[in-house]
Formats: C-alpha cells, structure tokens, sequence
C-alpha cells in the first residue's frame, strides 16, 4: 500500500492555516493574543510601579494620560465587535481572530483602566464609567465559561439528531398519540389533548433557563395512566417516548438560551458604557 | 391496417424543439411530412416544465436558424409563439400518435404506432428526446373492467379521498407518492406500498426515513418482499415471502421508472458510441445514423439545448433535402477556436489535421470532434512557453497535436524532464482526481496544443469507448513508470498493459482482502478506497487512497500477502494489472526487481511499524477508526474541500450561514444544522467539492465547473432545469431566486431597517419585491462557490467567532479524526 502516486500537492486548507483546526478561539495562533495582552497588562503595572507622580496617580498625570487613551480606544475597539461580526466584507480577516484579541484585550483593560483611574472611587460619573466596565468584563468572562462548555452539553444532548429532525419527531408523535387516542375514553382523551397543547419549550425566559416547562401534559398524562392497564399500555409507550424526546428538546433549548442570554448582559452594558464614557471624557476636558 | 398508401418524404418522430422545427423546415420546403407526436400537445418535455418557468436561450453565441422564433422567456410565451408559428408554416402534425417500432431503410420506412396504424416514409427523423416512457406494470388484470386503476404518474395527491391505494416501486417517486397521498389524515386514504425487496436501497436516505415513521405511525402500510401478482375486482393480489395475499384496491400507482429510450432506437437498427450509459447514437456529420435514411437529432443525439435542437431541426431537413452546401450552424465558432493557428485552413482540414495527429481523437468521428472542439482551446506555444505550473488548479487535458512538451520532474538542481512527444496528452491526473497540476509543463519545441476542459474531456471518454481506453493505457504507463522508476521503459511495460482490465465496485466493497493471497495491481481510475487492517480483531483504518492512487504493488514483488484490506469509499473504477505478467518481467531482468524491491523498504516500514505496535491500540485507535469510517460515509471522501464544525466549539450563532448569504446574493448555501454528527464532528449540508463532481453529470449548458481555485461552481448560463439537485448525492443545491437587497447594516442597527444580516425571510423579500413593484428573477441553482475570488476565503469560516467551522481536503480531515481532546 502507498500514497497517492501523484505529487502530493498543497491543499487549499493547507495553505490557509493548518493549525486552525484545531484550535478555538482562546487558543488562536498559539495564544498569540494572551502573550500581547499580558505584556500590554504588565508593563502597564511596571509603569505605574516606577512612576511617582505628585501628589498621587490619577488620570491626570502623563501616565494616567496615557493609560487612558489607551483604556478609551480599547473600548470602542471592542465596542466594534458588534459590527465586524455582521459586516462580512472580503478580506484576510477572521471573526475567530477578533474574538481572541477582543477577549485577551478586554481582560487586560480590567488591569489598564483601573491604572488609569489610580484606584481612586467615588460617587461620580467616572466610578460609573469604570464599574460599567468591569461589568462588562465580568459579563464577558461569563460568556467565554459558558463558550466553553456549553457547545458540547449541546451536542452531547442532540446525539446524532439535529433539532429540524427534533422537531420533525415531535410532530410524529403528536400525530400518532390523536391516533391512538381517538378509540379510547374522554378521560384519556382529555389527558392527550392536554399533552398536545403543552407547548414543547416554554415561552418565559424564566423557564427556558430551566429547561422546564410548568404543568407539562405529558408529564402529568403519564401520571395519570395506571400502569398495568394492557388497553392503555400503546397509549403509555407514546407518552414515555414522548416525555423523553421532550426532555431532549427542552435542555437543547435551554442550553441555547444560556449560550444567548449573557449577550443580553454583555451588549446593553456596552451601550450605558459607551454613554458613560462620553460623559466621563466630557466632564473631565470641559470641567475639570 | 394496411400500411397507408402514401409514402411519405419525411417522417419525423417527436414533437420537441428538434422535432418541431425539422416539421416546420419540411413545410416551408413543401415536402410530403408528418410529425408524430405521442401526447396530444406539442413540445411534451416543455410542457411539462413547471408553470410560468424561465425558459431561457443558451449558448449566447450560437446563431439561432430555424423556422420557429426563440428567445428566452416564459414558458408559456414560448409554447404559443412555436404553436403559432408551426400552424403558420403549415406542418401536419398527429397527435396521440406513439411510434413503437421503426423497420426499413432510406427510401422505405415502416414505423408502427401504438394504435395499429402504419405509416410509410422515405425518411425518419427521431427527435423523441431522453424522457423514455414509464415502465409498464405487466401482471394480468390491467385494464379489465372493474380492476382497479392503473397510473403511472401523481399530478395532485389531494385529488384522492377515501380511496385504498397501493403504489408500486421502492424509488424516491414511489414512496414521495405514497407520502403524499397519506400527508393529510383527512383525505382518508388507505396507502400501501409495495416493495419487492428487503431494503429501500434505490431511495434517499430522509425518504426511507420519513417513509418508516409514516409507517410506525400507522399512516402507510409498507409490505417488504412483496410483488404484484394480478388485479381482480376492487383488489390487487400480491406474492408475499409466504404466499399469496389479497389487498383492497381501487388505485395503483405504479412508479416503476422509466426505460430510457436507447431500447426503441436500437431495435431500429442504430448503433450506439458505445455500451456506457453516456452513450449517444453515432451518428455523421448530416445526423445520419447506421440505418442510411434515419436521422437522430436534439437531446436524443446528445444535444440537450433548446437552441442546438431548433437548429438540427432545420439542419437535418436541409440535409435530407439534398442540400450539401449547408454549412453547420457552429461553424463560426469553430472557426474563431482555430483563428489563432497560421496558415489559415477551413475547419474540416483543422478537424482531420487533429484525428490524424492525436491518438485519443483517432476513433472521435468529425461530429463528435465539432461538438468537442467548441469547448476547446486550441493555440500555438513558442519553445519554452509555460503550458502549466505545477499546484495550478485545473482539470483540462491537453493533446499534443505538433511537436513536443517537456514535464519538470524535478526542478532540480540537477533539473529532470521527461519529454512527451507528438500525438500523446498531457494533463490526465488533474483530469483523472480533479485535483491540482503535479508538476509545471513547458513546450518542449514550437508546438500545437487542444486544451479540452474536464468536462469535454470526460464526456469523450464516456462516449468513444477506445478514447478512453488511450487515455488509460498512457495514464497507466506513466503511472507504472513513476512507481517502478528503476529503469523500466515505456516497451517493457506493453505486455502488463495488455492485461489491464477495468473493474467497478461498489461502495464499502472489499478489492483485496488481508491475508489473502494474490497479485495482482490496482490503480484508482475513479472514486477513491480506505484501506485497513486488522488489529486486535478489529479493523483499524489506515489511510485514504484517492483517484490516481495505487495499491497491491508489494504482491507482485514478492508475492506475499496482502497486508490490508483495501475497499472502496464510494462506487469507484480500478483498472487491474494482471501479477503474471509482472513477475515474468522481474524473472526475465531479476536486477529491476531488486532495486525496485530496495526503492519500496521505506513504504513498508509502515506496516512493520504498526504490526510491531498493534498491542498497544486501545480504544483511542477505535474512535479513530470510527470517525475516519463516519467521514468517509458522509461523502469527505471524495471531497476535494469540504465545510466541518466542530461541535465542541460551536455556540450556534449561525454566523456561518449569514455570512454565506450576504457574500452571496443574500442566499445562503451552506446549512449548518442539517447534516450529521459524530464524536463531535458535524458535516453540514454544504458542497464537498467531489473529486468527480455528480452535479455535473446532466447540466444542459454545461454551467458547473470546477473554477481556479478547485472550487464546482454554477455559471450564469444555468437554465434553472434542477438537474445537478438531483444528481447531488449530499443535497447541497437548491433553487431560488436572489432578495432585493437590503439596507445597510448602520440603518438595521440605528434604525431597525431591514431584516438584519444574514438570509432575509421569504416574507420580507415579497413585500419588498412588491414595495418596489418588481418580478422576482428567475430560479437558479445556488451552491456553494468556495467564495472562490474573495480576498481572505471562505466567509463562513471567517465569520465564525469561536473557530468551530474548518474547511478541510481530505489530507487533512484524517488528521482531524486522529485529534485528541
Ligand atoms: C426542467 C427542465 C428545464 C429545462 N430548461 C431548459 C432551458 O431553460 N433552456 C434550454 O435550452 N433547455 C432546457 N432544458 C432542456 C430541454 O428542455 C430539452 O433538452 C429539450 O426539450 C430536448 O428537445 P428534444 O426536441 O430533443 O426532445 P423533447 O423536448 O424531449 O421532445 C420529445 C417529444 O417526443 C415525444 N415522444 C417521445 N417518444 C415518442 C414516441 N415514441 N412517439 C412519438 N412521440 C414521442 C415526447 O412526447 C416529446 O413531446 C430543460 C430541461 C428540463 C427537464
Ligand atoms: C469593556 C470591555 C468590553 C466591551 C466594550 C465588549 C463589547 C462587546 C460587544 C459589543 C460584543 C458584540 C456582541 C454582539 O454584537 O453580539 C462583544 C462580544 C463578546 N465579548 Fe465583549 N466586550 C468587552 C469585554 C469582554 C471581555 C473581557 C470578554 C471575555 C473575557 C468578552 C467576551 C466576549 C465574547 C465571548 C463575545 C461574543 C463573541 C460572539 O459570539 O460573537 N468581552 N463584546
Ligand atoms: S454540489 Fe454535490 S455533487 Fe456537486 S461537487 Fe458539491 S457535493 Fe459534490
Ligand atoms: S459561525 Fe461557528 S459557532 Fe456560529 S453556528 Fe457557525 S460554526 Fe457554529
């Protein structure tokens, strides 16, 4: 046995990033973001160290200057995110690439701007600006967590089936429960009715969170049927399969909705900061 | 009947654009005609095309001459301009007329219809087109009085209510059928489907899917091993694995596919290129056939453009008129692919200059060289001139038609060539995997080169039979040569190629098996295998062997066994040396086998390496395999570039899809979710850029090509027929038509316009194509074009924020299913 007998030639994704594969976002190019970040970060903190500003640090000195105007466009760098994701223009650029550099950047601004501030807090528009920040940063931290481990919970939870041929089975099930509903008793066919009309992923946020759906019909049908019945078994089966596959779709769909839900956070909170900021830059140019 | 006395000047069989404008030609000519047509309308194969489609007028540069008008429009336009104007040329025309038998020769035809009556021609146009007729549910009882139904096609399923119907055939159109007519509990329709064996392997895989749910929902009854036997009264009486059974019927519905034509034109005497399923009549450069008098023309001759049949149809009547000046319409075209050669020579010198010159055009007849040349390239290169450089994409060949070209084995220092000299080709590999140039090739002196483009060039090996074969012998030759360089010449080689033999096999089919003894040769002609071995009892896979790949070649120099089991990935063509032939070689010069024994050790340190190691697998090694086996399954083995996401990273932002969508037209071509899934690998329902692209298989104006960058793309010329849909085993096309455009992302996001990024929704685009009072354009096929010409690549893989979608070849998707977490 051999390789191919012709030259083996370059492959287009060999000529693009071979590495790429496998690597996530954190990890791109061999972390080449963190190392930048962390000497961004660090010689910050070894600055501030050696300075000794009179009458103490703060944004007014050379060095808070400084560490300012960098703390300012690293934010609306990373503000940008939100259009480089939906703007897709030809060009060497990787989304993946910009997600590291955002994520490994927008840690050491944590460090950077609360140089630039000096640790000094009050109850003003600048310690607003800040804590905006930092909780944007905490937000974001939450998100590359759940980045990291929900993907594969998903997954896990799919199995080989995808949520169209979720959906499609659910479908299937409603049909053949009318159907075998449709000999039996009004008792039971009001239990199905009920099972039918649960909707399959709740509406709240609340309960998509949980992955729950309060008084589900096909929970509460199945604890109604006795058991032993051999008239009502087909009817049981039904239920438990569809109980199962319900299951299924409802952690699919909570695992998507916490995927989402920190953006929720993440995105207003960049919004206020932005407006923050302005005023945080206003204020101290023209009253200072 | 009797034959009816009047012998008519022409006969012409089928009522399309051929057929329709040869009537129209014969007319105006006044000759004594009649066309023949087996519905009662004309132009069935038009007619049937779905309402108010665009039809539309390709090649561009084809000049239409006919005696009907044509251009591109809807199809109804189209059909009542052709009506008017055959009423206008005055063609007689006999509807529900099916010829079922044609007898005879120029001067005295026969042709039989399906109602008895005979009719006399001298000559006979066949122009019935490639549709072919149902085939016929042949058990006793059809047609009785009382029996049940029989048809043969479903227009409208909701036509039927209450009703017990079985269908008949295990095809997609059966079981789409009996889906249909079971979709909606309220029509109250009892189906049955009847398969006559076990499995469902003709039909997709989602249609059996959906089929056995419909089944265990009760809504179809499914009977397996089951065939038709007679229908009585108000039942169909079936054969089961355990006897006969009655069943309720009043309506069959058999879908039993269609008998291509080739059947019926054969039984009239025509030969055919050959015996492939791509063949075509042969015909003369007049579309005369072997039968002298009978004439084939339009998609039946091989010509499936609506312009191409009108002009055969005025053509061929010309031609049966007598008239001999009649130059073909092509022409001009061909003239402006030899403008560049000097000195100056009319087309037909050119055509005979190349058919003497080249050995794979020696058995192309002048039409089959018309056809093929209006593809080509033909030009001069100075000495030294660059034909290709090595890792170049392309797929043409190149035929050698005056002097020489040089190949660079090695660029050296010390520089190695290899010449090749006048009639050969040059270019076959790409040709053969569709993959890149392996090495730069240069003119060797002043020469003549005919570029064919892939696609030219495989349809001349599918329909003249000894083209391919030439192409074979010399792929194989140089193959053998580069295998076992110690010396071995071109001569030495002749009595092994005299053994090779073309095999097929089917996917997953075991070509040499472990352990076994035999030594015979396989070189990968098309497909690709995977070879494995056994370890622990398991089979472990071991590598992927792509078209133009070779394996076996270690039994023939030592006649041991096979070390691994070598199968086929998908239906794959390997052309067999016979290991006879070689070992009398090697006995005959002992010193060859020596040395080519010494060249090999390093390929066999490989498997020593894994014998030496195989207690030591665990169940890493299985997942491997595994995943391996899913990849290959899933079409990645044909795959020249293919979208993967990897689940572990994937959030399901879908920015992938919307990507592709705004750097497209605003339609998506990729489906993220669709597909399947294993050890976290997903393969989404996006284009694998196959090696041997099926799409292209039956494209009318040939408008799917593989591009610059490797990448199978649609051209603008596409007629929107859905032809490669349904030839795409990983149903990655679709049909549709391009948004308005959107506004801007700033006017989205400030102020709420538009639908956002990402494909706009079916109801957006309509009230927006009603807002601007425009027609939504015409339907075309849309896959995946590699984002070939965009700086930076593919968009989906750029616009995925979290590094899940990769774009990987084959070389490398191995390389993925051996990751570790
Ligand atoms: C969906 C679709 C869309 C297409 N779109 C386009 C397009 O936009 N532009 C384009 O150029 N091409 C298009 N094509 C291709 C084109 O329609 C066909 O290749 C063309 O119609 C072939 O013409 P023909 O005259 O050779 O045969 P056909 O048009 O197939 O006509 C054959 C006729 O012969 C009759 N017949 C068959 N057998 C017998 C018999 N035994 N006795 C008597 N009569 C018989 C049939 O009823 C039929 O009327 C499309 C094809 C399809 C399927
Ligand atoms: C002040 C600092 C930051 C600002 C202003 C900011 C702003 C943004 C914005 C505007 C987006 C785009 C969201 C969208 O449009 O969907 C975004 C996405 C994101 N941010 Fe931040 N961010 C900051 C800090 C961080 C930090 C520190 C982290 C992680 C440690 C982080 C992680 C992310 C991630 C993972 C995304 C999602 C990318 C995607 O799914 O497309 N961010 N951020
Ligand atoms: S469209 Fe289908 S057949 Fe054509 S290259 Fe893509 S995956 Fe292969
Ligand atoms: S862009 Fe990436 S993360 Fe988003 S859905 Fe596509 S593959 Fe998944």
């Amino acid at each position: 046995m051999n390789a191919p007998a012709r030259p083996s030639a370059p492959s287009t994704t060999a000529r693009r990033a071979p590495q790429a594969i496998h690597e996530g976002f954190l990890a791109h190019r061999r972390y080449r973001w963190a190392w930048i970040a962390a000497l961004l970060a660090g010689s910050s903190v070894l600055l501030y160290a050696l300075d000794d500003p009179w009458p103490r640090p703060n944004g007014g000195t050379a060095l808070g200057y400084a560490l300012g105007t960098l703390s300012a466009g690293l934010i609306v760098w990373l503000s940008l995110l939100g259009i480089r994701k939906r703007r897709f223009t030809d060009g060497p650029w990787s989304l993946k690439a910009w997600v590291s550099a955002h994520v490994w950047l927008g840690l050491a601004l944590a460090i950077i701007a609360t140089l630039h501030a000096g640790f000094q807090f009050g109850w003003n528009v600048h310690t607003l600006a800040w804590a905006l920040m930092m909780g944007v940063i905490l937000s974001g931290v939450w998100g590359v967590v759940l980045y990291q481990r929900l993907p594969r919970q998903l997954s896990d939870n799919r199995a080989t089936a995808s949520e169209r041929a979720m959906a499609a089975a659910l479908a299937e099930s409603d049909r053949a429960l009318e159907a075998a509903a449709r000999p039996l008793g009004d008792r039971e066919a009001a239990l199905v009715r009920d099972a039918l009309a649960t909707p399959a992923v709740g509406r709240s946020l609340g309960s998509r969170l949980a992955g729950r759906v309060p008084r589900c019909g096909t929970a509460a049908a199945l604890r109604a049927l006795p058991e032993g019945d051999p008239e009502l078994a087909p009817l049981r089966d039904l239920l438990a399969a569809r109980s199962v596959l319900l299951a299924r779709i409802r952690t699919n769909a909570r695992l998507k909705t916490w995927l989402q839900v920190w953006l929720l956070v993440h995105v207003p909170l960049t919004v206020a900061l932005l407006a923050a900021l302005l005023a945080h830059i206003v204020s101290v140019f023209f009253y200072w | 009947m009797e034959p009816s006395e009047e012998l008519l000047d022409v006969a012409i069989v089928g009522s399309g654009p051929a057929g329709l404008a040869a009537a129209a030609r014969a007319a105006r000519r006044g000759m004594r005609h009649l066309l023949l047509e087996k519905t009662d309308h004309l132009a069935d194969t038009i007619f049937r095309y779905q309402k108010g489609k665009h039809v539309m007028a390709t090649p561009p540069q084809l000049l239409l001459r006919c005696d009907l008008a044509f251009e591109a429009g809807a199809r109804e336009t189209v059909l009542a301009r052709w009506a008017e104007d055959a009423a206008a040329a005055g063609i007689a025309v006999r509807h529900h007329a099916e010829v079922t038998e044609i007898s005879g020769t120029r001067g005295d035809f026969t042709l039989g219809l399906a109602d008895g009556t005979r009719i006399r021609a001298a000559h006979v146009v066949l122009a019935i087109g490639t549709q072919g007729n149902p085939n016929l549910l042949k058990i006793p009882g059809v047609g009785a009085p009382g029996a049940p139904v029989v048809q043969y096609t479903l227009d409208d399923p909701a036509a039927f209510v209450d009703e017990h119907i079985v269908v008949v055939g295990s095809g997609d159109a059966g079981i789409e059928n009996a889906l249909g007519l079971a979709a909606d509990p309220a029509q109250g329709n009892h189906v049955t489907l009847l398969n006559r064996s076990a499995d469902f392997a003709k039909a997709k895989d989602a249609n059996v899917k959906a089929l056995m749910a419909a089944r265990d929902a009760g809504r179809i009854a499914v009977l397996t091993e089951t065939a038709p036997n007679r229908l009585e009264a108000g039942h169909m009486v079936v054969d089961t694995r355990d006897g006969e059974a009655r069943l309720r019927c009043d309506r069959v519905i058999a879908r039993l596919g269609s008998a291509p034509p080739r059947a019926f034109v054969e039984k009239a005497g025509v030969a055919f290129t050959s015996a492939a399923r791509e063949a075509f009549p042969l015909l003369s450069p007049q579309f005369e056939t072997s039968v002298p008098g009978l004439h084939v023309i339009g998609a039946l001759a091989g010509y499936p453009l609506i312009k191409h049949c009108l002009n055969q149809g005025h053509d061929v009547i010309e031609f049966i008129a007598g008239n001999t000046d009649l130059r073909p319409a092509d022409e001009p075209i061909l003239e402006r692919v030899f403008a560049g050669l000097q000195p100056a020579r009319p087309v037909d010198d050119w055509i005979a200059f190349l058919r003497a010159r080249v050995s794979i055009f020696r058995p192309v007849s002048p039409l089959q060289m018309r056809e093929l040349l209006l593809d080509a390239t033909v030009r001069r290169y100075a000495a030294g001139e660059v034909v290709f450089v090595k890792n170049d994409v392309g797929a043409s060949l190149f035929a050698i038609a005056e002097g020489a070209v040089e190949v660079e084995i090695d660029p050296g220092p010390p520089r190695r060539t290899a010449t090749i000299g006048e009639g050969s080709i040059v270019g076959e590999v790409g040709l053969i995997s569709g993959r890149r140039r392996g090495a730069t090739v240069r003119a060797a002196t002043p020469a003549i080169l005919v570029e064919l483009p892939r696609t030219a060039a495989l349809r001349l090996i599918g329909t003249v039979p000894d083209a391919g074969a030439e192409v074979d012998r010399i792929t194989t030759t140089r193959l053998l040569l580069q295998i076992f360089q110690s010396g071995l010449v071109a001569e030495d080689l002749a009595p092994i190629l005299e053994t090779a033999r073309t095999v097929t096999a089917r996917a997953g089919e075991a070509i040499v098996t472990e352990g076994e003894t035999g030594d015979d040769m396989f070189v990968i002609r098309r497909g690709s295998c995977t070879v494995e071995k056994r370890i622990g009892g398991r089979p472990v896979f071991l590598r992927y062997l792509p078209a133009g790949s070779y394996f076996g070649e270690m039994a023939v120099l030592d006649g041991t066994p096979r070390t691994a089991t070598v199968r086929a990935a998908i239906r794959s063509e390997l052309i067999r040396l016979d290991g006879a032939a070689f070992r009398r070689l090697f006995e005959a010069r002992p010193e060859l086998r020596a040395r080519t024994l010494a060249e090999m050790a390093a390929r066999r340190a490989l498997n020593a390496f894994i014998e030496e190691r195989k207690d030591r697998f665990g169940s890493a090694v299985d997942l491997y395999s595994e995943t391996a086996a899913f990849l290959v399954e899933n079409g990645l083995g044909e795959a020249t570039d293919a979208l993967l996401i990897d689940e572990r990273l994937c959030v399901g932002c879908d920015n992938c899809e919307k990507a592709c969508a705004d750097s497209h037209d605003g339609l998506s071509r990729l489906d993220r979710e669709a597909g399947r899934t294993f050890a976290y690998l997903h393969v989404p329902t996006s284009c694998r850029h196959c090696e041997h692209p099926h799409c292209m298989t039956d494209c009318p104006p040939d408008a799917i090509r593989r591009g610059p960058d490797g990448e199978v793309s649609i051209n603008d010329s596409c007629i929107g027929c859905g032809n490669c849909v349904r030839h795409c085993p990983y149903g990655v096309i679709r049909m549709d038509s391009p948004p308005p455009r959107k506004p801007g992302l700033l006017s989205w996001l400030l102020l709420g316009r538009g639908p956002g990024p990402g494909e706009p929704p079916k109801a957006w685009a309509k009230a927006e194509r009603a807002r601007l009072r425009t027609e939504a354009p015409p339907k075309k096929a849309v896959k995946c074009d590699m984002c070939a010409g965009k700086a930076g690549g593919p968009a989906c893989v750029r616009a995925c924020p979290t590094g899940a979608a990769i774009r990987v070849s084959p070389e490398t998707f191995l390389a993925l299913a051996g990751r570790r977490d």
